[in-house]
């Protein structure tokens, strides 16, 4: 009767995740990830830090994981990486600090994988050769599926020792892919490798939003007809519809405590904002608006919603207390602002908007006001923070084709993730979750 | 209780609307839906399982562009269903709106909501019960025309009335 399927596979496989395990069907896709990447540089006075990854020695798959662990740090636009060709390192190798400086390198980074009855061990060395110092060093386990995760680790762990930032190469990412009259919920590693399908539908399927602990999707589902709000469990695949009242019920948001819903329901007339807990109960109206209010999403402090309304005669995005009360309007250019996100310390808004006809994402200080455009359209949608709101996550439409793409925050570094066959819709992504 | 919650909640929707809506003649309405209702005057099947009957093929409200309100050639069709429903009490009818593909998808689906709201606002006018109207949206999601053109646009900036089984 439901013709929207959990589905299993994936639930079973999550399981094994809990203990930051990699539960993938495809294992080590390492070049054909490469392959598929662009990464557009643009703009001057970008800072790039020069770094060499050798391959790892030791086992074959160690050439992969220097592999991803490099296609990361270039995709991320902050480092430039040098030749490490035939470097022939090990995790216990003596580095000449002097060679590597020489050759442009100011960072070295190298390691050995080793296997024994199935199980790897990866150990890496991270070093500053200008300072000539130890930057990490550490060793990780896991069955060959957990060597991708285990790499996107490391590649986190050499952008926040060298950038000062947390890194988000182990995160994910989740979006939907339309296929003909087929839409799959998916979710992929943040590079958009390694996807796994959580729900099949022959029904739109939109809005999904992560628990803030990143166990759970909220989503719309239209398999019975008409927008239904379902919060799934990865682990276990079980979804359970949260808000199917009378009328439309759509755009979720998680309070940040993760205990809270903010939907848009119908279900008095025109589409407004309103709270709920996850089990339904708690129904509260957060404001009275004679015209749209959706898309609403939490502050960071939870105090506050951001919102998308028509009140003021086109859309624009306003702010409100969570607990109701006047609304402050956030943006001025344009007549079209939708699909407000905000960066996670809630400094920065992003949002879409429309100039000239084309769809372009705009970033705007949530203190000062001015507005940036990050992107040039002519159809870039559904913008969301990386977890450390360096980058933002969007659909894009490039040469005529659908595309999941990133950019910098500063609108330098674009780059394209997996150009899959279909249109991908609706991405977001995920929180950090170790 | 809850029901009778609903039940007031609805009224006081419908008050809104009325108050809202002051250029809907309601004492045309009347006369004009009675008779399409029972389609005595015109001999036509007033079926809308039936695929020949009026109800069955007429249908569909198209808006103009960012307009949301009830055109006024289509208010006959809108009378039409409004005066089956009056007289079939227990039928339901899901009003179903549509919006066009540019921008994101859930303003589109509030623009939709607009839409149906607006078909559902003037059936109740016309004394059809809340109970037996749900009005929706799709937004952008089950688009009738799949091309870029203004053709395309204006045939999924729509509503549809949708009897359920």
């Amino acid at each position: 009767m439901c013709s929207a399927t959990a589905v299993r596979s994936y639930a079973a496989s999550w399981r094994s995740w809990a203990g930051a395990v990699l539960a993938a069907t495809i294992a080590m896709a390492a070049p054909q990830a490469h392959a598929q990447l662009r990464v557009d540089i643009s703009g001057v006075g970008a800072t790039q830090y020069p770094i060499a990854v050798a391959d790892f020695n030791g086992d074959a798959q160690g050439r992969n994981v220097s592999e991803i662990i490099r296609a990361d740090l270039s995709r991320s636009g902050q480092f430039r990486l040098i030749n490490a060709t035939g470097a022939n390192l090990g995790v216990e190798s003596q580095v000449s600090f002097g060679e590597w400086s020489g050759r442009g390198a100011d960072y070295l980074a190298y390691g050995t994988v080793t296997q024994t009855g199935g199980q790897y061990s990866i150990s890496y060395r991270l070093v500053d050769n200008v300072r000539q110092t130890q930057l990490d060093a550490i060793a990780f386990a896991g069955s060959e599926r957990e060597l991708r995760r285990l790499s996107h680790r490391i590649a986190d762990r050499i952008y926040e020792k060298i950038t000062g930032v947390r890194g988000v190469f182990s995160t994910r990412i989740a979006y939907v892919l339309q296929t003909g009259d087929t839409h799959e919920l998916q979710i992929a590693d943040a590079d958009g490798q390694n996807p796994q399908v959580m729900l099949r539908s022959k029904h739109s399927i939109i809005s999904p939003a992560w628990s803030p602990d990143g166990t759970r999707l909220a989503y719309v589902s239209f398999e019975l007809g008409k927008p239904v709000v379902y919060v799934q469990t990865l682990a276990t695949g079980q979804r359970t519809p949260v808000a199917n009242f009378k009328g439309n019920n759509s755009a979720p948001a998680w309070s940040p405590n993760g205990d809270q819903l903010a939907v848009v329901l119908s279900r008095d007339g025109i589409s407004q904002i309103y709270t709920m807990g996850l089990d339904g109960s708690g129904l509260r109206r957060v404001m009275r608006s004679p015209l749209i209010d959706t898309e609403p999403q939490y502050t960071p402090d939870g105090g506050s919603l951001i919102f998308t309304s028509d009140r003021g005669g086109s859309p624009q995005i306003y702010r409100v207390p969570v607990t109701g009360g006047d609304a402050q309007r956030i943006t001025f250019n344009g007549s079209y602002n939708i699909s407000p996100a905000l960066s996670p310390d809630g400094n920065q808004l992003v949002y879409v908007t429309r100039r000239n006809g084309a769809f372009r994402l705009a970033l705007q200080d949530m203190a000062g006001g001015s507005e940036q455009l990050l992107t040039a359209g002519p159809d870039d949608e559904s913008p969301s923070f990386a977890p450390n709101g360096m980058q933002v996550l969007y659909s894009s439409v490039q040469d005529g084709r659908s595309v999941l793409a990133v950019t910098s925050v500063d609108g330098r570094v674009r780059q394209t993730l997996s150009a899959l066959n279909g249109k991908v819709r609706e991405p977001v992504w995920g929180p950090f979750t170790d | 209780m809850s029901s009778r919650i609903a039940r007031s909640l609805t009224l006081a929707a419908l008050t809104a609307a009325l108050a809202a809506c002051s250029s809907v003649p309601l004492d045309q309405a009347g006369t004009t839906s009675g008779t399409g209702a029972d389609g005595a005057s015109t001999g036509q099947i007033m079926d809308p399982f039936n695929p020949q009957s009026p109800l069955a093929q007429q249908r569909s409200v198209y808006f103009e562009f960012d307009s949301y309100t009830v055109p006024e050639q289509y208010r006959s069709l809108v009378e039409m269903h409004a005066g089956y429903l009056r007289n079939n009490s227990q039928q339901r009818v899901r009003i179903e709106g549509h919006a066009d593909a540019r921008g994101g998808s859930e303003y589109n689906l509030a623009l939709g909501q607009r839409r149906s709201e607006a078909v559902s606002r003037m059936m109740g006018l016309l004394g059809v019960n809340a109970g037996q109207i749900e009005a929706i949206s799709f937004g952008k999601e089950r688009p009738r025309a799949m091309g870029n053109t203004e053709a395309d646009y204006a045939e999924n900036r729509r509503a549809d009335i949708v009897y359920q089984q």
